[in-house]
């Protein structure tokens, strides 16, 4: 049972190389936009078709290219809920609904009205998608989607259309979906925010490239890569030498950072999420701390964001120089901040925060 | 005033148009649905529009003359083509056809993929997709396109002239009846048939232009 995939296609600027298996479960791939998120689930649909690979759905085998095998996007019996929701302009919300839908009329009849009332469209059958807001187009393309009752559903970036306010609402209602329909979720998004809220499984493309797929606390606290920092959200990255197994020279910071985790020789980058640095009251020189200076205060909803610049005083022919390197961003609550501010601050790396990165 | 070449006229345009439209939309289709070989097939498709009428004339009567093949053939069964209301007919297929089937595609291509995309995945075959989803949001475009192509059938000349000739009463369409009327130095008449003429063009402009108008009026807040 579950989704096996394993497509190589070769694209405009990279070439697309996705593998990963599936099962009952709901798998958010996380991604840049151009990066292939929407191709992957494309080829799986049967709308584009790879260049060389395997994809099979439980036991039906959609596409091998050995076997020149390749399924109608018709015969694939998957859910596709398309960003911009294609609902089709000229029919009503009932007759949208229906259109997916094999069965007598008396059947249809029947399952398109079960498939409005569970989807909270009730009034709404006879009105025309450019009649209903976007959290109802939402909701028909969704009951659509269902109502052709698909062996795997697939979002793609299906809030991006919608404002913040609706985004969190729909959020829920997929949620729900998900739960009652328990069917496997193919989630794509580029809002890590999303992808964390809605699955369990997150995987990371970057250039056609799946890397990895895990749990979305590892993916989180502690991701493997440099791409897959930047995706989750980290901000403050540096290029590092290796000094022993616990202690590496960070570039960009140029300081020592003391680390938790021994380091291995794949690591080159250490990054450090903005909420994670402290801002310590004290003068003394030690590891995994900076002096800097701030360059940078915005004020955000709930939270400080402070941009700072690594200073270091130096002696040139008698006269005091100062240099600034390193831009690094810090996040902490507004009360926090009001106790600690100054033009200069210094910042400490606590060795549990810094995330070691390939 | 004699009357008939209204009659041959209308005749002549509307199983013209018919026949475009038979013709032209599945083309149309299927050229926007091509991977390749789409700017070969639609040079050759839009061809007869910049082509001088009578070179397209010139043509179709090598294509169903007496000595050609297909004439010869049809002259077994006592048909013959040329100088016949039908040749009017075919010419104004030929030349109004890259009309039909260069609004058509245009419309296609406009249509959303994912709508397609959409109703591929919810199992629906292409050609319900075509039936029930692009023709009916493509229907103004259409629409527009059916009454340009009318509108070219109608005006044909110069190809009509060379494949159905002048005959009053049996090929003799208004556009041939103008000719034929300024030749022979009748005024009179031949004003009455250029007004015919402008008012039926003027018409159609108007209701192109209300049907495109229609369209965009359909469209507005649609995702």
């Amino acid at each position: 049972m579950g989704l096996h995939v394993d497509i190589k296609k070769t694209m405009q600027n990279f070439s697309l190389q996705v593998s990963f298996d599936m099962g009952c479960e709901t798998l958010s791939i996380l991604g840049a936009s151009g990066s292939g998120k929407s191709m992957t689930l494309k080829c799986i649909a049967g709308i584009e078709t790879p260049d060389e690979g395997r994809i099979v759905l439980d036991d039906t085998i959609l596409f091998d290219s050995k076997q020149k095998i390749n399924l109608l996007p018709q015969q694939r019996n998957i859910g596709y809920l398309f960003q911009n929701y294609a609902l089709f302009p000229n029919m009503t919300v009932e007759e949208n609904i229906a259109i997916g839908l094999k069965a007598s009329k008396q059947e249809k009849r029947t399952l398109v009205e079960e498939k409005i009332k569970s989807f909270y469209l009730e009034g709404l059958e006879k009105k025309k998608p450019s009649q209903l807001s976007g959290g109802q187009q939402q909701r028909v393309a969704i009951a659509r989607m269902i109502a052709s009752n698909p062996k795997i559903i697939m979002l793609d970036e299906p809030f991006s259309a919608l404002d913040s306010y609706l985004r969190w609402e729909m959020e829920q209602e997929i949620l729900d979906i998900i739960e009652t329909y328990k069917k496997p979720t193919l989630f794509v998004s580029h809002n890590r925010d999303e992808v964390y809220r809605i699955s369990d499984l997150i995987g990371v493309i970057d250039q056609g490239r799946l890397s990895f797929v895990s749990e979305k606390k590892d993916i989180f606290e502690n991701p493997k890569t440099f791409i897959g920092a930047v995706l989750t959200g980290c901000k403050n990255f540096t290029r590092i030498k290796k000094v022993n197994e616990y202690k590496v020279y960070a570039f960009d910071w140029q300081i020592n950072l003391i680390t938790k985790e021994p380091v291995s020789n794949d690591i080159q980058y250490v990054g450090i999420r903005a909420h994670h640095i402290q801002v310590i009251d004290s003068n003394e020189e030690s590891d995994n701390t900076m002096l800097c200076t701030v360059k940078k205060i915005i004020d955000n909803t709930f939270t400080t964001i402070i941009l700072v610049e690594g200073l270091r005083n130096s002696q040139k022919n008698g006269v005091d120089k100062q240099h600034n390197y390193g831009e690094i961003r810090l996040e902490m609550p507004k009360n926090e901040w009001e106790k600690v501010k100054g033009n200069q601050v210094k910042l400490r790396f606590i060795p549990e925060a810094l995330l070691l990165l390939e | 005033m004699n009357i008939s070449p209204l009659i041959i006229s209308f005749k002549v345009a509307c199983t013209a148009t018919i026949l475009t439209i038979i013709l032209g939309i599945p083309f149309a289709w299927k050229v926007a649905n091509m991977k390749k070989g789409k700017g070969l097939i639609d040079g050759i498709a839009t061809m007869p529009m910049v082509l001088p009428p009578t070179i397209v004339g010139f043509f179709l009567l090598l294509l169903i003359g007496k000595n050609s093949p297909f004439g010869k053939f049809l002259l077994q069964f006592d048909i013959t083509l040329t100088f016949t209301w039908i040749a009017a007919v075919l010419a104004s297929v030929v030349v109004s056809f890259p009309l039909m089937y260069r609004t058509a595609r245009g419309a296609f291509e406009a249509v959303d993929t994912n709508l397609i995309y959409a109703g591929q995945t919810l199992g629906m075959s292409n050609f319900t997709i075509f039936r029930k989803v692009v023709l009916p949001n493509t229907m103004s475009s259409i629409l527009a396109g059916v009454v340009l192509t009318f509108a070219r059938a109608l005006g044909e000349f110069g190809a009509t002239i060379m494949v159905a000739g002048n005959i009053p009463g049996r090929t003799q369409t208004i556009s041939v009846a103008i000719y034929s009327a300024v030749q022979g130095g009748q005024r009179e008449q031949s004003y009455a048939w250029v007004a015919v003429i402008m008012l039926i063009s003027f018409g159609s402009i108007i209701s192109m232009n209300w049907f495109s108008n229609r369209e965009k009026g359909n469209s507005k807040g649609v995702v």
